[in-house]
């Protein structure tokens, strides 16, 4: 079986979840859309306070190139234009609606059949999907049609479908394969056709069998589609490792994957791409999972943007009482949050809840210098050299040894034996050399 | 303010700790241990436990009194490097000797350049070389091997392999004068004189599997030092076996396996790239036998192992690893 080469790390996965169905959140009386949920320029506010609006009506409209539209998740009333501390704790502009029955908008294909016929050009799939706010899903929230179209120097031959997973605890990706995998391959075959490529390989890790195992039954029937099972080790889910994983490929320092001739997009994207072209309906609800050691009943929720991520949490079983830490996403690359009431979005991945005594990091000591937190880099970097280049704010050499190709995995951190904040210096160091990268672009 | 805790991920660790690979290279030195007490018997057990208790006594008292930190003697490297210093000498060398070695091992060796981490050279080496600078007789004078001898200072002695070596046996030898050297049978078990850890080459092998199946150490430090033993010393061999030893004899004899296995791969004094331990281990096999051949010492493992600590820190400079969409 394959894996990446370079580093990487070997979690308990912990996955409670995976054999759960997915459940629909019920609609909450009042949902909250913030208007910046992606990579890019924050989307402007197309309704006013008292307008009526509809499931899948425009909210936001993307502004530039790099942008997502933002559509109501639900019907009701606007009630107030205001602003939201969201999940990562900034306060962003966010139109509030208070729900009034579930009428969609007209167009919407809610019917539940599967329609696998797909007959519109490249420019026509792209347009939709760009209409439709769908960004990357995976956590990056990256606009999908801006990857759909890669520079024209590139030669893009393969797309990957990011079915790894990797985080511990997370478990929707796999429920979506499980209940939604027609969906999925038709999905696949849209994107084939926009990126006008005649491969697609679903990288998924060992620890889903029953999902390996189903998608390649689908992708027999499906030319050029083939299942890529891999070794587990964190973080195959990072797009460069993924791509290594399942081609044998390195993406350079700084390039993008489509100079190696690959697109990579998230599964749930996936899924995403197939309601938004065959069904016209925009993002307006994502999947996610709720769970952690002490959750009563860790499950997959389908969950409309705007819902307070504790009503899911409710469904649950609620908050553990021994909770130390709320974090939004996996515990490797996740943020804890400060309460449970924050409205989901494109970039919610469900709540992991840790009770107090795995919440805490545990003292620091002196480097030993043991080398662990090098072998365990996927990146081939240097994190204890890059932590006391931080802590030094050297900024020249940190740039030499390559802090900009950090992807923030934390794998350095989770091995260290000295518990030392690690990733805390090298985040620091990145975002620091980051800017000054860019200001000597400027000049 | 949140009743939670907030914090940057990742959320998660490992569970790996300082004290659990201190533990696990006490744990995997306990068969040399067991060994050294079944041919040295009580001198064994004296040596090793006053060596233990003043590095202890030694990093508790320098660092709660001189540094005022708190106290550190929990995270168990005092206790290591304690019994790496008793596994380094003679099981005959009197306990006063042996305290000495332990406050330079300590004292200067780790505690003067900041404690845990900071030292440039491993300090269970430091204090042997002191203590072999120092006091040259009582640190050459091997107590020959029984069955749980109750004898300490008083043990019967003898030369150990390379100090024949050095004094012409291999010579003696081809002359046809007899030389009685120990078998290779003697050196795997530990029948042979020597500092009290290094005789049993099983015992510290053992040792070895338990270090890499715990994953404490990779196999890169002691298999490129023995590695290049084997080979520069097999050159050496076939060039002429009436003056060098052959290659087995250079990895079952001296500090050789003790040192390769458990001192080179000192976490703070060693590369920190595999690249750069394979490096470290080929410039500390090579200098061990120049020493070994060349020089005037029998034996050159702690002079190699403390030369390339020198080098290492110019090593993590400018060994690399290979970067991920790197050259």
């Amino acid at each position: 079986m394959k894996t990446f080469k370079i580093g990487g790390i070997h979690p308990a996965d912990n996955k409670l979840s995976a054999a759960v169905p997915f459940e629909t959140v019920p609609l909450p009386a009042q949902v909250i859309i913030p208007l910046e949920q992606h990579i890019g320029a924050p989307t402007v506010a197309v309704v006013a306070k008292g307008d009526k609006v509809k499931a899948g009506q425009l909210i936001g409209e993307a502004q530039g190139p790099v942008s997502a539209n933002i559509h109501s998740s639900v019907s009701g009333t606007v009630t107030k234009l205001d602003t939201v501390i969201d999940a990562w704790g900034y306060k962003r502009p966010a139109v509030y609606i208070s729900v009034e029955g579930d009428e969609w908008m007209e167009g919407i294909d809610r019917s539940g059949i599967l329609k696998e016929q797909c007959d519109l050009t490249p420019e026509e799939i792209i347009a939709k999907i760009k209409n439709a706010g769908i960004v990357g899903l995976g956590g990056a929230c990256f606009p999908t049609h801006v990857k759909l179209v890669p520079p024209p120097s590139m030669t893009v031959d393969t797309l990957i479908v990011n079915a790894v997973e990797c985080e511990p605890y997370l478990t929707h990706n796999h429920r979506l394969m499980l209940e939604k995998g027609r969906e999925i391959m038709t999905g696949i075959e849209i994107l084939k056709k926009a990126l006008k490529v005649d491969k697609a390989v679903i990288g998924i890790e060992a620890n889903k069998p029953d999902a390996i195992k189903y998608m390649e039954e689908l992708a027999a029937s499906h030319d050029g589609v083939s299942v890529q099972a891999l070794k587990m080790k964190y973080p195959q889910g990072g797009e460069k490792q993924l791509i290594a994983a399942c081609t044998g490929r390195e993406v350079k320092s700084g390039a993008i994957p489509a100079s190696v001739g690959v697109v990579v997009q998230n599964v749930a994207t996936v899924f995403a791409v197939y309601e938004a072209v065959q069904l016209n309906k925009p993002l307006v609800e994502v999947a996610i999972t709720i769970s952690g050691p002490s959750v009563k009943h860790p499950g997959n929720y389908i969950i409309r943007i705007g819902t307070p991520l504790g009503d899911a949490l409710a469904m649950a079983g609620g908050l553990p009482e021994d909770t130390g830490k709320i974090i939004g996403g996996g515990p490797m690359m996740g943020r804890a949050f400060m309460t449970t009431d924050v409205p989901a979005t494109k970039r919610s991945a469900g709540l992991v809840l840790m009770p107090e005594s795995l919440s805490k990091r545990r003292p620091v000591m002196n480097c030993i210098r043991c080398g662990k937190c090098v072998e365990a880099c996927p990146m081939g970097l240097e994190p204890y050299l890059l932590a006391q280049l931080g802590a030094k704010q050297d900024w020249e050499r940190s740039e030499k040894e390559k802090v900009t190709d950090c992807i923030e995995c934390g794998s350095c951190m989770y091995t260290c034996p000295s518990n030392r904040p690690l990733l805390d210096y090298i985040r620091m160091g990145k975002a620091e050399v980051m800017g000054i990268i860019k200001a000597r672009a400027k000049k | 303010m949140s009743e939670f805790i907030i914090s940057p991920a990742p959320h998660i660790h490992g569970r790996d700790s300082v004290v659990k690979n201190m533990r696990n290279v006490i744990i995997a030195l306990v068969p040399a241990y067991l060994c050294s007490i079944v041919f040295f018997g009580v001198g064994a057990l004296v040596v090793s436990a006053v060596s233990i208790i003043s590095c202890v006594l030694f990093e508790y008292l320098i660092q709660v009194y001189v540094l005022k930190k708190p106290n550190s003697v929990g995270d168990l490297s005092a206790v290591l490097t304690g019994l790496l210093l008793a596994m380094n000498l003679p099981s005959n060398l009197p306990w006063w000797m042996v305290v000495i070695g332990a406050f330079i091992a300590i004292g200067v060796g780790k505690m003067c350049f900041g404690g845990l981490g900071c030292n440039p050279f491993n300090p269970a080496l430091v204090g042997r070389v002191f203590l072999l600078l120092s006091f040259p007789a009582a640190m050459t004078t091997w107590p020959l091997p029984k069955l749980l001898p109750a004898t300490y200072t008083d043990a019967e002695t003898g030369a150990t392999v390379l100090s024949l070596i050095k004094e012409g046996a291999l010579a003696d030898a081809a002359s046809g004068a007899t030389v009685k050297l120990p078998t290779y049978t003697d050196m795997l078990l530990g029948n042979m004189g020597g500092s009290m850890g290094e005789v049993s080459a099983i015992a510290l092998l053992l040792g070895f599997i338990f270090l890499l199946a715990t994953r404490t150490i990779t196999w890169h430090i002691p298999v490129s030092i023995l590695a290049t033993v084997a080979i520069f010393g097999g050159i050496l061999y076939l060039a002429d076996p009436s003056a060098y030893m052959d290659p087995l004899t250079q990895l079952l004899s001296g500090g050789m396996l003790l040192g390769a296995i458990f001192m080179a791969t000192d976490y703070v004094t060693s590369p920190m790239t595999k690249r750069g331990q394979i490096i470290y281990g080929i410039g500390i096999g090579i200098i061990c036998v120049v020493i070994r051949c060349f020089g005037s010492y029998p034996e050159g493992m702690s002079f190699a192992i403390l030369i390339m600590n020198a080098v290492t820190p110019l090593i993590n400079y400018y060994v690399k690893p290979k970067r991920f969409g790197g050259k």
